[in-house]
């Protein structure tokens, strides 16, 4: 009997350490995780199984788009709103009419197309449902030229990979310099319909607080993969090159490069 | 460690005297997914309030409301003349709830955060990290789940254990009535309130907030546009998601009390080996088994 209590006491002082084990976890000893380790890369790895079972059972699906009812609000911007850049600020005062898209890199033809050319193609409108990675969403209404027509003009290699955004914004100012933003998403999202460049929000000319004068939409990912203020896109076959190498601004800071959830 | 003399813990921990069987009452896949859950349940939870910290608000319908006001549930701070205050808000009541929600202190520090840095992983605002944990438990949770469904299918254990019985319906008053008093029949098979809150868990719980959480990523809506509307739109899906989570809570608070209050040690060994100790036959008198 006494051996029975003894072993129960001994159950409870191991349990008691496994609870104040636990009480502590959220504290900050499993704040170890958050650092660059191998455990954070195992963890982060299930990311890779999220995109590729996401890509197979999305395929080409539209995302939702909504009625001019469910448009309720302006839409929310985030992020840079206002970029106080010189090059920015004197295009801006310019009217946007010396601002150019360079199309660069994998392609047959680079191309240098003016806002005036982009919105002479053929416009694509959209109204969606815009979420943010932090848990908000906002539905508005998107005009833009799709993405795979700019892409087809320049005639893309078939090596090339993935589509990189590069931005007017600097959103961090660091020792090394103005960080300006920057993204990149797969063939796949960059060939899908609702991925347009968009120049057109509700109605009107695209606000410079959401991305004048243009700026991405991949309907299919969260806000961060959808860069504003756009001033290049470079077609790569890799993205080791692109700032810390794991393919925008935001992914180099810890995000999944695979938005979609 | 434990110095102290025997004798003290006769007052502090009643024996349990119990001379009934010692029976095999979970099987090694019932104790493997048990353990799996627990430790993904775990990071999904802290993981998930430091996701739900990002925008401590919930909202009805598709989108949140900036323009006008849709939000449910909201953890707000606030600078008083008596100093910083953390409120929550909840369908337009407002709660002083400094110190946990809204506002609590990093040492002397007053944070205005939702819920505060011992209920969070990692402990401070890292909404990516907070994501990676998610989405990687998120996986191991389906996938034990799974595992556990088709296991449980082929040897039966859902149907021999978990299914109710007519004779669980007609025992739910008196097993109400004998938890209501702390008192517990340990026998092979589970009660009727054990039985249904099991059933709650694994089969509307664990599917609404996987559901849930699915129907906020953009891909998956695009995949399965019946998901976001099935529950009325993406931030109704993220209320009920945090409903959902708020439900498994209350589960794990009365599941870990039910097991201190029907003896912890036998539990924990069945938990762990499988091997759970039964009541005695009732009636040793005779008496009583006429009753019965």
């Amino acid at each position: 009997m006494s051996k029975l209590i003894l072993s129960r006491r001994g159950f409870l002082s191991v349990s008691a350490t496994a609870a104040s084990g636990l009480a502590l976890a959220g504290c900050d000893v499993l704040d170890g995780i958050a650092g660059g380790g191998s455990v954070r890369d195992v963890l982060a790895s299930a990311n890779d199984l999220t995109y590729r079972v996401q890509r197979m059972l999305a395929g080409d699906a539209l995302a939702q788009e909504f009625t001019e009812a469910d448009i309720r609000q302006p839409q929310r911007p985030n992020g840079v709103t206002a970029p106080d850049d010189a090059t920015y600020k004197s295009l801006q005062s310019g009217g946007f009419a010396d601002w150019r898209l360079e199309v660069k890199g994998l392609v047959e033809k680079p191309l240098s197309l003016t806002l005036a050319q982009l919105q002479a193609m053929p416009a694509r409108t959209q109204i969606t449902r815009h979420d943010c990675v932090e848990g908000w969403s906002c539905i508005a209404k998107w005009t833009g030229v799709p993405l795979s027509l700019v892409l087809d003009e320049a005639q893309v290699k078939p090596q090339a990979r993935y589509v990189v955004f590069h931005c007017l914004d600097t959103i961090e100012r660091d020792l090394s310099g103005d960080v300006k933003y920057y993204g990149s998403i797969d063939m796949i999202d960059a060939r899908h319909p609702q991925t347009i460049l968009a120049y057109g929000l509700n109605g009107k000319p695209l606000p410079v607080e959401n991305g004048a004068p243009l700026r991405a939409r991949v309907e299919r990912q969260l806000g961060y993969k959808m860069p504003k203020y756009l001033s290049a896109i470079e077609l790569v076959d890799s993205l080791a090159p692109i700032g810390l190498g794991r393919g925008g601004y935001w992914e180099d800071r810890g995000y999944d490069w695979f938005a979609g959830i | 460690m434990s110095t102290q003399p025997a004798t003290h813990s006769v007052t502090i921990v009643p024996p349990v005297v119990s001379t009934g069987d010692l029976v095999r009452r979970q099987s090694l896949l019932t104790r493997i997914t048990h353990a799996t859950w627990a430790i993904a349940m775990f990071f999904l939870l802290l993981s998930g309030l430091q996701i739900f910290n990002a925008r401590p608000t919930l909202y009805i319908g598709d989108q949140s409301g900036f323009a006008f006001d849709n939000s449910v549930l909201s953890m707000t701070a606030e600078n008083t003349t008596e100093g910083p205050v953390g409120y929550t808000n909840v369908l337009g009541h407002r709660f002083d709830t400094s110190g946990v929600l809204g506002m609590s202190w990093n040492g002397n520090r007053p944070v205005a955060r939702g819920f505060p840095a011992w209920a969070t992983i990692p402990s401070y605002q890292d909404l990516a990290t907070g994501r990676v944990v998610h989405f990687f438990f998120a996986w191991v949770l389906v996938f034990t789940l799974a595992v556990w469904l088709v296991g449980s299918l082929v040897n039966r254990h859902l149907v021999r254990d978990l299914a109710p019985r007519l004779r669980d319906i007609r025992d739910l008053p008196r097993d109400v009535a004998t938890h209501a008093r702390f008192r517990f029949h340990r026998t092979r098979s589970y009660g009727p309130l054990q039985k249904l809150s099991y059933l709650a868990v694994l089969f509307v719980f664990l599917p609404l907030i996987i559901l849930t959480g699915l129907s906020m990523s953009p891909t998956m809506n695009a995949a399965m546009p019946f998901l976001p509307e099935m529950f009325g739109g993406r931030q109704t899906a993220r209320t009920l998601h945090f409903v959902a989570m708020l439900l498994l809570v209350g589960f794990f608070v009365v599941h870990m009390l039910m097991v201190v209050a029907a003896g912890p040690f036998n539990e924990i060994r069945s938990i762990v080996t499988g091997w759970y100790r039964t009541d005695p036959p009732r009636g040793p008198s005779g008496k009583d088994e006429a009753q019965a």
